[in-house]
């Protein structure tokens, strides 16, 4: 199969989507002819025009608004907000306003397709404000779906998907896997949003990430495998709403989990992935459920610094070692 | 004036509907029938009934808090209003979103927000669709002179004026934004003045004077509907009653209210009427006791509905089915 990278498949998939439906429009910081702060969009404005593929003035509450007032209309706005951290300053229309319309209204708008790309986190050394993972908010608000892609492969399948939904959904990209290749299929495809995915089966223990993490996961469990370990490894996808099934399958089979993510430890996802096994899984626990997550702390500019903070195969591998011997 | 005489008795109708049905909801608060709470918009009847007949049914119009006044000009029924209100099943939004969030979608009002600040940047997104539609519809957004001094006023406007979108903002200025009073909290004496800065125009209207608002909305909308640029209207109006009902106004003096109820926008529009030989005493008597009856069937159908069963709970949270290609 051909290998394209994240970004690519990203693109390939807007592209596709609006090819079939001239309702999708694209819109944001940079996104026009500059082709987007990391590329994606790169090639769409000359496509598509400057009707479909519009730039904005930096105004992310404007860029927000402008895109719930025209899924109310029945179009399909892509919005792009250039980094996760800048959610922050229209944090009301992801949280307060595109997911509670529906219910608000007691139904009287039944599709409300809007898909919100973002970018998430560090090892781009730009600190404290470009660098976070901020997931776990969204993950605590009702009536939006939240998605992290890891591979190009499912990056193009899961885009498909959000924009096929009628419901608001935020698309987060990591920013560090943009240049990452992959095999992607030519033809169109969809991954649903709630799938998660067994990315390496094992025997010993399980072990839970997503994005980012997914990567260094893998490495992990590569080196682990040296050693005797067999590591299951599970990719998360979608982290709202979550597959339950798919982790309980996993755990009930392995006894261990750990769960990896490259946000603070505190309050996170990684935290209801454990809730959930300790729901579904208690009893087939043979050792607690170990994290591996950032520090709580401010992600530190210099480099060797965020190294620290942030997670690392190390981490993950001396978190394996804990609970299996 | 240029409408016929039945539009003219029709509007004056809604105005008194609205001061009923707003009157009726204070004497629910009175007697502690009424859940939460409201923000009733008397003495701002001039506006609601000014806006809506200026306007197109296939227009959309967007409004705030104080507006179920808004709703009623614009046809929604005040019967499902009087439920939502009440939290009752037969609502507008099935009981899911009472007072603040009352909105009537086929009426092209989506209403009420919980939040100041986003129905502006939101009605560009409506008003981008309807540019897009190409039928010269225009989304109109109304806010108050509290709601101008967040950042979205700003954000919106500007977006607005640059993608030369069909958007009219209504500032409804009442002077007060809750106890403070716009002296207080606005640097200049016009916020319509602050047009300048996004090169649109701006105009100040006599928000208590229908005729005035009627006439000033439809030229406005007029240069709109030629594709000329949103524009932004200051409607200034007073409050009767206090921010939410129950609010003794004590940041107000009794000479000020006194002063300010003289201005009685219904009044003033009866005797208008009345100068121009339009009407009679006893068919604007006629006109009140038919909306009292219709109140009371409002009210009643209101009492004798029934609350959301509780599974509605977990309904309207999401569109299950994808967009098919």
């Amino acid at each position: 199969m051909r290998e394209i990278t994240y970004a690519e498949a990203i693109r390939e998939a807007l592209r596709h989507e609006m090819t079939l439906d001239d309702n999708v429009f694209v819109f944001g910081e940079d996104v026009g002819a500059f082709g987007g702060c990391f590329g994606v969009t790169a090639g769409l404005y000359d496509k598509f025009g400057p009707e479909r593929v519009m730039d904005t003035p930096i105004s992310e509450a404007a860029i927000m608004g402008a895109a719930l007032g025209a899924a109310l209309m029945g179009l399909r706005p892509v919005p792009e907000i250039m980094f996760v951290d800048f959610t922050t300053v229209c944090f009301d229309y992801l949280t307060n306003q595109a997911p509670k319309v529906r219910y608000m209204c007691g139904g009287q708008v039944a599709k409300l397709p809007l898909v919100v790309r973002t970018t998430t986190g560090g090892w781009i050394r730009a600190a404290g404000q470009h660098s976070q993972s901020l997931e776990g908010w969204f993950t605590q608000v009702p009536g939006l779906k939240v998605v992290m892609p890891a591979t190009p492969h499912d990056a193009k399948g899961l885009l498909t998907a959000s924009l096929r939904d009628n419901n608001p959904v935020l698309y987060i990209e990591h920013k560090v896997l943009y240049q990452m290749p992959g095999p992607v299929p030519t033809e169109e495809y969809l991954i649903p949003l709630g799938q998660a995915e067994v990315k390496k089966e094992g025997a010993d223990v399980t072990l839970i990430s997503y994005s980012l993490m997914l990567n260094k996961t893998l490495k992990a469990a590569e080196q682990l495998a040296g050693e005797g370990i067999n590591a299951e490894v599970v990719d998360l996808r979608t982290l709202s709403p979550l597959d339950h099934d798919t982790l309980a399958r996993s755990v009930q089979k392995t006894h261990k989990a750990v769960v990896i993510q490259e946000a603070v430890e505190m309050g996170g996802v990684a935290a209801q992935v454990v809730k959930s096994l300790v729901d579904s899984s208690f009893d087939y626990l043979d050792a607690p459920i170990k994290t591996v997550a950032a520090g709580n702390t401010v992600i530190p500019f210099s480099p060797p610094l965020e190294d620290a903070m942030l997670p690392s195969v190390e981490k993950i591998i001396a978190a394996v070692k804990a609970i299996v011997s | 004036m240029q409408l016929s005489k039945r539009k003219l008795l029709e509007m004056y109708k809604k105005m008194v509907t609205i001061r009923e049905f707003e009157q009726s909801l204070s004497e629910a608060v009175a007697g502690g029938t009424l859940p939460g709470f409201v923000h009733l918009g008397i003495g701002q009847e001039a506006v609601h009934v000014g806006v809506a007949y200026a306007l197109r049914p296939t227009d959309w119009v967007s409004s705030t808090h104080r507006d179920h006044g808004m709703l009623i000009a614009r046809g929604a029924d005040i019967k499902r209003m009087r439920a939502e209100i009440f939290g009752k099943v037969t609502g507008y939004c099935k009981g899911k979103g009472g007072s603040m969030h009352l909105a009537v979608y086929d009426k092209g009002a989506p209403g009420c927000n919980g939040i100041l600040g986003p129905s502006q940047t939101i009605n560009n997104g409506i008003a981008l669709a309807l540019k897009k539609r190409g039928q010269g519809d225009i989304a109109v957004v109304l806010f108050g002179d509290g709601a101008a001094h967040r950042g979205e006023f700003h954000e919106a406007l500007n977006l607005a004026s640059c993608w030369k979108l069909p958007a009219l903002a209504i500032c409804v200025n009442n002077q007060y934004a809750i106890s403070v009073c716009v002296d207080d909290a606005c640097a200049i004496e016009d916020i319509a003045a602050r047009s300048t800065g996004y090169g649109i125009p701006g105009l100040v209207v006599d928000g208590n004077d229908v005729m005035a608002v009627y006439e000033a909305i439809t030229e406005t909308a007029k240069s709109i509907r030629e594709g000329k640029g949103p524009a932004l209207l200051e409607l200034k109006t007073r409050r009767f009653k206090g921010h939410f009902e129950g609010d003794p106004q004590s940041y107000k003096t009794p000479e000020e209210v006194a002063e300010e109820m003289q201005n009685d926008p219904i009044p003033t529009f009866a005797k208008q009427l009345l100068e121009r030989e339009i009407t009679t005493e006893k068919v604007l008597k006629t006109i009140v006791d038919d909306v009292k009856k219709e109140l009371q069937a409002a009210i009643e159908f209101a009492e004798q509905s029934d609350y959301p069963p509780l599974e509605e709970i977990y309904t309207d949270l999401f569109y299950e089915e994808r967009r098919a290609v």
